[in-house]
């Protein structure tokens, strides 16, 4: 199987939706001549290939951007604009939770608009909390959109179709050191479900559930933990709207213990939203606390001891799996 | 434009105008009609004119102020009644009120409240038109504050940079909420604006049907033959405040007066009759005539069903 990092997963996927079905267009800033084009560049190639009447380098206009693509999908198009980082994504936020996500229902539901947001996310980067700071709670509590977060190349690839041929708008964020890991892609056409959270690795003491960039810390814990006689089970999510409730309270009835792991800050964040769902309808079922592995209530410092601390990593999260047993 | 077709303006204008004073009078009750009411009284030249040019095909976005465009793109009365009334039988089977209309089947695909929303959303239609190779032309409605709003700048700076056949309509009601245009831009004319970005700006008198008619034809053949997008200020008076709870504290009585002396209506039955082809009886007609269908809008509104509770969780996804 070919190995791709995230970002060129990204890139096969536009480009075999783009060779599959001419109403698809890509725009943003630097989507065909960019300041951060490399080999792992998510839309690396498109400009050459399909020409700049498909591959739209727009000014530095993120509503704009946002509002090409609300227009554009109204009117049958498929747009999958990028929001370089997800701090920006602030200044499209009208065009993207006033608009894109209100615009059907307040149609009655006649009128669709199948677009994709792509935001790069995620620190670690050393760029700074106006470059890094992950929103992916904010758009989950929009009713409207769908949001999507893989944390494989290949989930990535086969998510980012469902996101393109999707009649809703889906938000899709991308971690930016995930855009350059590798790992094993399927080559060729296939989708993966949006929706529909997967079990990573099974185990039987404790569930962690995570997604995006995170997964590696959890695997990383499990390693571990695995030699201390410990079993986790990982549920990656990929998708946080629409939420798949059914494995994650399938998996926490089967082991009884829950651990939440999100690199977005604490108060506010989509574990809690996680930590609800299980209080609410699997309480019987836990033999523990409920417990949330986040980033602290601070903006991204950009110092790399500071901004090591900031990233939720193995050590706190296997810390808090011993505290639950 | 001929007579005929200068009647069929006048009797557009006074559909609206009828049309919205039915619903000041409704919501002074709220019983009968709750919520937020905002109407264009005074400004129905704009919509009429424009309506008056556009094809089935062609796109208007419009923004909180929009019974009128609705209209003039050809929505139903009854339909867009019901929708106000939060009926089932409405547009939008009663998730938009009168705010947020959407009529798709006339091509009014959004109404926006949040100013200049819709803005970029325009560009976003019209860049559809160019990729597709299609021959239709996106207006977009919105006022003199919302070319304070960043969301205008964004959308003006890519419209003219990639060409894209859309008319920006600025309806210069001289108010931005409470705010003269005075004390919300240095600006004299909003069409200047339009330099800032390589683009066309012209200054209509918008409360002149025929005038903005002119123009706005113009613009969508400039549109089509690709020396698009162009910006159209239309000068005009919002003869009431920003809505109907507003006690317009801040207009001079006056000025308000003497806009009304300009009533857009009044101008056009004025010329008409001049140039020898209407009548007093042909405009008491045009007016018992569109007086009917606003009742019977009203009753049909009044008749039909509200929606189910749980309709609420309907349409939220494809």
């Amino acid at each position: 199987m070919q190995e791709l990092t995230l970002g060129q997963a990204v890139n096969q996927a536009l480009r075999e939706e783009m060779s599959r079905d001419e109403r698809v267009f890509i725009a943003g800033e630097g989507v065909g001549v960019s300041i951060h084009s490399g080999p792992y560049g998510a839309t690396n190639g498109l400009l050459e290939e399909f020409g700049p009447r498909r591959v739209k380098d727009t000014p530095v206009s993120e509503a704009g951007i946002a509002g090409l693509a609300v227009g554009a999908s109204v009117m049958g198009l498929l747009p999958v604009v990028e929001i370089m980082f997800n701090p920006f994504f602030t200044i499209a936020a009208d065009q993207i939770v006033n608009h894109a996500a209100k615009l059907r229902y307040l149609s009655g539901g006649k009128s669709k608009f199948p677009l994709v947001v792509r935001v790069k996310t995620g620190a670690g980067i050393g760029a700074g909390c106006q470059h890094s700071h992950n929103l992916e709670a904010w758009v989950a509590h929009s009713p409207g959109l769908k949001v999507v977060m893989p944390s494989t190349p290949a989930d990535a690839k086969g998510l980012l179709k469902s996101a393109i041929r999707d009649e809703n708008p889906v938000i899709f964020i991308e971690d930016m050191i995930l855009h350059f890991v590798p790992g094993p892609v399927p080559e060729g056409d296939y989708t993966i479900p949006i929706g529909v959270a997967d079990i990573k690795k099974p185990g039987r003491d404790v569930t962690v559930i995570t997604w995006s960039k995170m997964l590696g810390a959890a695997f990383k814990a499990a390693g571990q933990l695995e030699q201390e006689g410990i079993s986790v089970e990982i549920v990656d999510l990929r998708t946080l709207v629409p939420l798949d409730e059914t494995t994650i309270l399938e998996s926490v009835r089967r082991t009884g213990r829950l651990v939440v792991l999100h690199e977005a800050t604490r108060t506010g964040g989509f574990g809690g939203e996680i930590a609800a769902l299980v209080a609410e309808k699997a309480f019987d079922a836990l033999k523990a606390p409920i417990k949330r592995i986040t980033a602290p209530d601070i903006p991204v410092p950009f110092s790399k001891p500071l901004e090591d601390f900031y990233i939720p990593n193995e050590i706190s999260l296997m810390d808090s799996i011993r505290e639950l047993l | 434009m001929d007579n005929n077709e200068q009647k069929k303006l006048l009797r557009m204008m006074l559909l609206i105008r009828r049309f919205e004073e039915k619903l000041v009078d409704l919501s002074q009750d709220p019983q009968k009609l709750g919520g937020m009411m905002i109407v264009c009284m005074g400004q129905e030249a704009v919509a009429a004119g424009v309506g008056a040019v556009l094809l089935p095909e062609d796109v208007i976005i419009t923004n909180h102020r929009s019974h009128g465009h609705l209209l003039a793109k050809g929505a139903e009365p009854d339909l867009i009644m019901a929708e106000i009334f939060g009926r089932r039988t409405g547009y939008n089977k009663g998730k938009s009120g009168t705010l947020h209309i959407a009529v798709p089947e006339v091509n009014a695909l959004c109404t926006t409240t949040v100013v200049g929303g819709g803005i970029p959303i325009a560009v976003g239609t019209a860049f559809a038109a160019q990729y597709t190779q299609k021959d239709y032309v996106t207006v977009c409605f919105f006022g003199n504050g919302a070319s304070d709003e960043g969301s205008f700048h964004e959308a003006l700076n890519m419209a003219s940079l990639w060409n894209l056949p859309v008319i920006f309509i600025c309806e210069n009601n001289v108010y931005s909420g409470a705010q003269r245009m005075e004390e919300h831009t240095k600006v004299k004319d909003i069409a200047d604006r339009a330099a800032a970005y390589a683009m066309r700006g012209e200054i209509v008198d918008g409360n002149d049907a025929l005038a903005v008619y002119e123009a706005v034809q113009k613009a969508r053949q400039d549109c089509l033959s690709g020396a698009g997008p162009v910006l159209i200020e239309c000068k005009t008076y919002r003869w009431g405040g920003h809505g109907t709870a507003d006690q317009q504290l801040y207009q001079p009585k006056d000025e308000i007066a003497r806009w009304k002396e300009k009533c857009p209506i009044k101008g056009l039955k004025a010329s008409l009759m001049q140039a020898g082809a209407l009548t007093e009886q042909e405009y008491q007609q045009l007016e018992s005539d569109t007086g009917k269908i606003v009742e019977q809008s009203v009753q049909f509104a009044e008749a039909s069903p509200w929606p189910d509770p749980a309709e609420a969780l309907e349409d939220v996804y494809a």
